[in-house]
């Protein structure tokens, strides 16, 4: 019978400070929605969070929620939940688990973070759809629930390249909902306060960006499994100063890693990027199944998504138009492909992973032949795993590790 | 370079492969003259490793040899670490694409069609691999499909090929689902068509779902026991491709003899360490 050799993935220090950072950040919040001090907004991880802060709402991502859902593995028992009053399974697992745990009245955050009861109760709901349709008819629903005000940015589709018609239209959009959001807060947008919170969030941008780019050391310091949690506060905490001290800390560790040549993982052999969605539920199994065959999934475009490089506190509105229009999955498919191929050159990958996740066709780039241009182009062998972010019914453990270790043959076979 | 002598210093070495499929196991043993001198197929069953055994042992016999002359064994297929008397593993499409390239060492596509996965492996001419696919998480074009419809047509499954052939009216079918595909037999069977253009239906509705998997290169390999127990789904795939298509001595056993020349190489390999 074969042994299991044994794994060596080295953790992160700081993973425990940006663990703090995360509690901090919803005691906060549970302490606001109990005490009315402050007025709650639910935020999409990618919408206009900059404004609400120049307006002293505190913001909730839902979507973050819905990570906890996916890697707590409570997801897949609660999406049926919300099939049952009319939400496809085909549609965003986000969306499904979350309003499933909704209506079962469960939150992850119970387990995680003793003395909060449930997710903090919005105030206003806002949107971005520059991921996806998904997030509007998700805080839609809860908009009719909780009695709030819904309001949002229709974003942009495929586009190939970032005009000034584009970022006019986006910007108009951001400053209309100004107003109905200062209905809601009982205040006017303070433009210094906003200015200082695009500048935080600009200066958080970068920071991540240096921590995520660390993986181009060999061996690379991080692993992209890492990632997906270690981006925690440039998703909630972006415009603050407390996630810059977190990045701070992350990157001062990167950087000794690098310069002690330590890596995430034991005997770095291959390099990796991930396209598309962690999922969530396997990360573990996951980070053990690609260490163990000597390969680090280094780098991702998903991590790389809250990346705004466009931000700038003198020009906030049309800069946050630009920063929150040119992400990677608002553009065309060639811009993504050129985009790709930068980044495996970067990071110096052998290979690539996509994620074909059945519920997220927008973080999906595996379905209209980018593999097979990018093979042809780069000459980057490639692999598919079919799977889901959160519902765990969409995957096969054993056909992903037999994909996984037939890959990595195969770049053996190259080396 | 000679592999190293057997335990048994009067016989010549061994090499076994064993492929642990959802549906068969399957044991494959080669002598370092690379024969294939004894082999065993039988139903995987719950305890893999007990099949396994009784494969090598039937194969051993088939072989007229003894255990103590196996210098090295390799397992595949997805019970591959459940096989007690195997230390080391490689997986069923690096195995599929090693047994190809032995009996037909060229440029080519491999179509495998197991019990429960299909595989396209593309391999260059120098018998390294350039991509592979294996089928989503749904059993269309899979054995599985034929195994479900034989039972809900109660035909037994070693008696569908011989009917396909018969078929002068083939029925089409139309849906990718399994589920949905037996309530189309069963919508044709009320409609009063023969069973054998029924039969023929359901072998080319496998072959549809596996051609679309992948394109085909010019010289293509069918494996796999789907192929070995159902021949004519290789002349239906030769129709629908407008060229021959390669089939190994023993499709079924093509992965166990990957695995077995895999053993062999590692063997070598250790040898020339040691050496160096």
């Amino acid at each position: 019978m074969t042994q299991e050799k044994e794994i060596v993935i080295r953790r992160l220090k700081t993973a425990k400070d940006l663990g703090k950072f995360m509690a901090d950040y919803y005691y906060e919040l549970d302490d606001a929605a109990k005490s009315g001090k402050k007025k709650v907004a639910w935020c999409t991880s990618v919408g206009p969070a900059e404004i609400l802060r120049g307006m002293g709402f505190l913001t909730y991502f839902p979507e973050t929620h819905s990570a906890m859902l996916g890697t707590t593995r409570m997801a897949s028992d609660l999406i049926p939940k919300a099939n049952a009053i009319g939400y496809s399974p085909d549609i965003c697992s986000y969306l499904t688990a979350d309003i499933g745990a909704f209506l079962e009245g469960v939150t992850p955050l119970s387990r995680a973070f003793p003395g909060i009861e449930s997710v903090p109760k919005p105030d206003v709901l806002v949107y971005n759809t520059n991921q996806c349709r998904d997030v509007q008819d998700w805080f839609a629903w809860y908009a009719d629930r909780f009695d709030v005000p819904l309001v949002g940015v229709e974003t942009y589709r495929n586009v190939p390249e970032v005009t000034p018609a584009h970022i006019t239209s986006i910007a108009r959009q951001m400053e209309n909902i100004v107003e109905p959001l200062e209905k809601v807060a009982g205040r006017k947008l303070d433009m210094d306060e906003f200015k200082n919170a695009v500048a935080l969030s600009r200066e958080c941008s970068d920071l991540w960006e240096k921590c995520l780019a660390a993986a181009s050391a060999v061996p690379s310091p991080l692993t992209f499994f890492d990632g997906t949690t270690l981006m925690g506060p440039a998703v909630v905490g972006r415009g603050t100063r407390k996630a810059i001290d977190a990045y701070n800390l992350l990157l001062e560790e990167l950087e000794e890693r690098i310069s002690q040549g330590i890596g995430a993982i034991e005997n770095e052999r291959y390099r990796l990027y991930w396209e598309g969605m962690p999922i969530w539920g396997r990360l573990s199994m996951h980070s053990k199944l690609f260490a163990g065959l000597n390969a680090n999934v280094i780098a991702s475009t998903y991590c790389s998504s809250w990346i705004f490089t466009a931000l700038d506190p003198a020009d906030p509105f049309e800069s946050m138009a630009r920063a929150y229009t040119e992400l990677f999955i608002v553009r065309s498919d060639d811009y993504k492909e050129e985009y790709i191929k930068n980044k495996l050159e970067f990071f110096k990958c052998d290979g690539i992973i996509y994620h074909d996740a059945k519920t997220c066709p927008n973080n999906t780039n595996c379905r209209y032949g980018m593999p097979q241009r990018l093979e042809k182009r780069a000459g980057m062998p490639s692999l598919v795993i079919n799977g889901d972010l959160n519902d765990l019914r969409m995957l096969s453990d054993e056909q992903t590790k037999t994909n996984v270790e037939a890959f990595i043959e195969q770049l053996e076979e190259r080396k | 370079m000679s592999p190293p002598p057997a335990k048994n210093a009067e016989a010549s070495p061994l090499f076994v492969g064993v492929d642990v499929g959802s549906s068969r196991t399957k044991v494959a043993i080669l002598d370092a003259a690379l024969n294939l001198i004894g082999y065993d197929v039988r139903k995987s069953g719950t305890d893999f490793s007990l099949t396994a055994d009784a494969c090598l042992k039937r194969a051993l016999g088939m072989a007229g040899r003894k255990s103590e002359d196996v210098v090295h064994t390799i397992s595949t297929g997805y019970g591959r670490k459940n096989v007690a008397f195997s230390r080391e593993t490689r997986t069923e499409i690096g195995c599929h694409g090693k047994g190809c390239y032995h009996y037909f060492p060229r440029a080519v596509t491999i179509i495998d069609i197991g019990g429960q996965d299909n595989k396209i492996i593309k391999l260059d001419d120098g018998g390294r691999r350039l991509s592979f696919k294996m089928n989503r998480k749904c059993a269309a074009g899979t054995g599985a499909f034929l195994e479900e419809m034989s039972a809900r047509l109660d035909i037994p499954l070693e008696d569908m090929d011989g009917l396909a052939r018969k078929s002068n009216d083939m029925v089409k079918l139309g849906s990718f689902c399994t589920v949905f595909s037996a309530t189309e037999v069963l919508e044709n069977i009320r409609g009063g068509k023969k069973i054998e253009d029924i039969v023929k239906g359901l072998f080319y509705s496998v072959i549809k779902r596996v051609l679309e998997m992948d394109s085909m290169t010019e010289n293509v390999v069918m494996t796999g026991g789907v192929v070995a127990h159902n021949p004519y789904l290789v002349q239906m795939t030769e129709e629908q491709i407008g060229r021959p298509v390669l089939i190994p001595p023993h499709p079924q056993l093509t992965g166990a003899v990957g695995a077995a020349l895999y053993a062999l190489e590692a063997v070598q390999a250790g040898a020339a360490e040691e050496n160096n």
